[in-house]
């Protein structure tokens, strides 16, 4: 009867302890978790994908959008989103080097690396919040038509872009912004725009080296710049001036292209936040010596998956909302 | 756990004497990538974005493949999928990587189709 002899075998290869993957049970399901959380992601992106293709005649360019870099006024296209993306790359590293240390049981390297990961994480957290602030308060303003398409204005001597505030008359006598507390109390509206339709159109009127920029790109891959007779028959289908941008309108183009850079790189965002997070409880548990006397660093190990998973997501991210 | 470290990269072209060494060598390569891209994003050559593959301009597929390569180091550098077995990373990598591609075809396809009906449509959609 060898029968038994091979349920001997079965019961040690089904009686737990095993390990066929070479990982263990929490690394495992760590790697579980980012491959969910990958395809969460590709989701959103391909969504990008889609709403882009369908719009891709139209689409705003990166480019023109984040052109800011905080304490230097002018136009930097990519330096700053460049930064950020090497910051990131850098306190990956320092974490793989956090893990590294932890397999050789060094807990004050371990300290050091996950301090500075931190620190990195930190900044790009403020970045991107800084980011989004210059997104939202916007810098040229621009006006929407009735089809909800942005025409945008452009100098035509110098060829650069023109501010509202360039051209736009001031007209007194104009409406202010209704609050709760005038006139029927539950009702309110949002803030005005600076300039209203009216100031912005006779401003346009009066100042003859000022043209529209359509939406649509032409062959050079740029915006359709229109002529003097063409912008003022533009100009008249226009029903309301937007400054910034926020869900529902915004001055750089596509009313999607806002909103998919609120929610994709606010869910990213959100993943770095929570990553730094998870990094101070673990790095205040390294320097209480939990895993020195658990004898295996490998906490910080699965920590650090997740860290460079978001690394990982935000390669994404830059290449298919900056530069693309 | 992992403790032992495959010390190569580029097929074994570059062997580090250390996994910290390693770790460094793959920031300078991801660093030195990093600025091809944006080089590349600032300046945009004319010849890369005048010419087409299979529908994109050429200068969108460098910065494609560049991400992709970038993606590689990272998954297996950074989070040591190199020195995993290897039945591991093909779960991790191949389910991911065959998903999102018929996503993404469905989906750009389906876009492109909608762009056209809206392009040709006999509708006016800028009114």
């Amino acid at each position: 009867m060898d029968t038994t002899a091979t349920t001997g075998t079965e019961e040690n290869v089904w009686g737990g302890g095993n390990r066929p993957l070479n990982a263990s049970y929490g690394k495992l399901m760590m790697w579980f978790f980012l491959v969910s959380d990958a395809l969460t992601f590709s989701g959103f992106l391909a969504s990008y994908g889609f709403s882009r293709f369908k719009f891709i005649e139209t689409w705003p360019i990166a480019d023109e959008v984040f052109t800011h870099v905080p304490f230097f006024h002018g136009n930097y296209p990519m330096y700053y989103v460049a930064f950020m993306t090497f910051i990131l790359i850098l306190s990956s590293v320092t974490m793989v080097l956090a893990v590294d240390a932890g397999h050789r049981m060094k807990k004050n390297a371990v300290i050091w690396y996950m301090f500075a990961t931190i620190i990195g994480g930190a900044i790009f957290v403020g970045s991107q919040a800084w980011e989004w602030a210059t997104f939202i308060s916007g810098d040229y303003g621009a006006l929407e038509t009735k089809g909800g398409r942005i025409l945008q204005f452009v100098k035509a001597d110098s060829g650069d872009r023109a501010a509202l505030a360039d051209f736009a008359k001031t007209i007194p006598g104009e409406r202010t912004a209704h609050e709760r507390k005038n006139g029927i109390w539950y009702t309110e509206e949002g803030s005005l725009p600076s300039y209203s339709l009216r100031e912005v159109t006779e401003g346009f009127k009066a100042n003859p080296n000022i043209l529209i920029r359509t939406e649509t790109i032409n062959e050079e891959g740029e915006k359709t710049l229109l002529n003097r007779e063409e912008s003022l028959k533009k100009l008249s289908a226009a029903t309301q001036v937007v400054e910034g941008a926020n869900l529902i309108h915004n001055e750089y183009g596509s009313r999607l292209f806002a909103d998919f850079f609120f929610f994709i790189t606010g869910f990213h965002g959100f993943h770095v936040f929570s990553g730094v997070v998870i990094n101070v409880i673990i790095f205040f548990n390294v320097i209480l010596g939990t895993y020195e006397r658990r004898g295996h660093y490998e906490m910080v190990e699965k920590v650090g998956l997740y860290w460079h998973f978001v690394d990982l997501v935000w390669v994404f991210v830059f290449t298919f909302f900056y530069l693309v | 756990m992992a403790h032992e470290h495959k010390l190569e990269i580029f097929r074994g072209l570059l062997k580090f004497k250390s996994n910290t060494q390693k770790i460094w060598g793959v920031l300078i390569f991801l660093t030195i990538v990093t600025a091809v891209e944006v080089g590349l994003g600032i300046t945009k050559p004319a010849a890369l974005t005048g010419s087409y593959f299979l529908g994109m301009k050429l200068l969108n597929w460098i910065f494609i493949i560049l991400t992709l390569v970038k993606a590689y180091y990272i998954a297996w550098d950074f989070m040591h999928l190199r020195d995993e077995k290897s039945s591991l990373r093909r779960a991790v990598v191949w389910t991911p990587i065959f998903l999102v591609a018929y996503l993404v075809f469905i989906l750009l396809f389906e876009a492109d189709y909608i762009y056209n009906v809206y392009k040709d449509g006999f509708v006016a959609w800028d009114f």
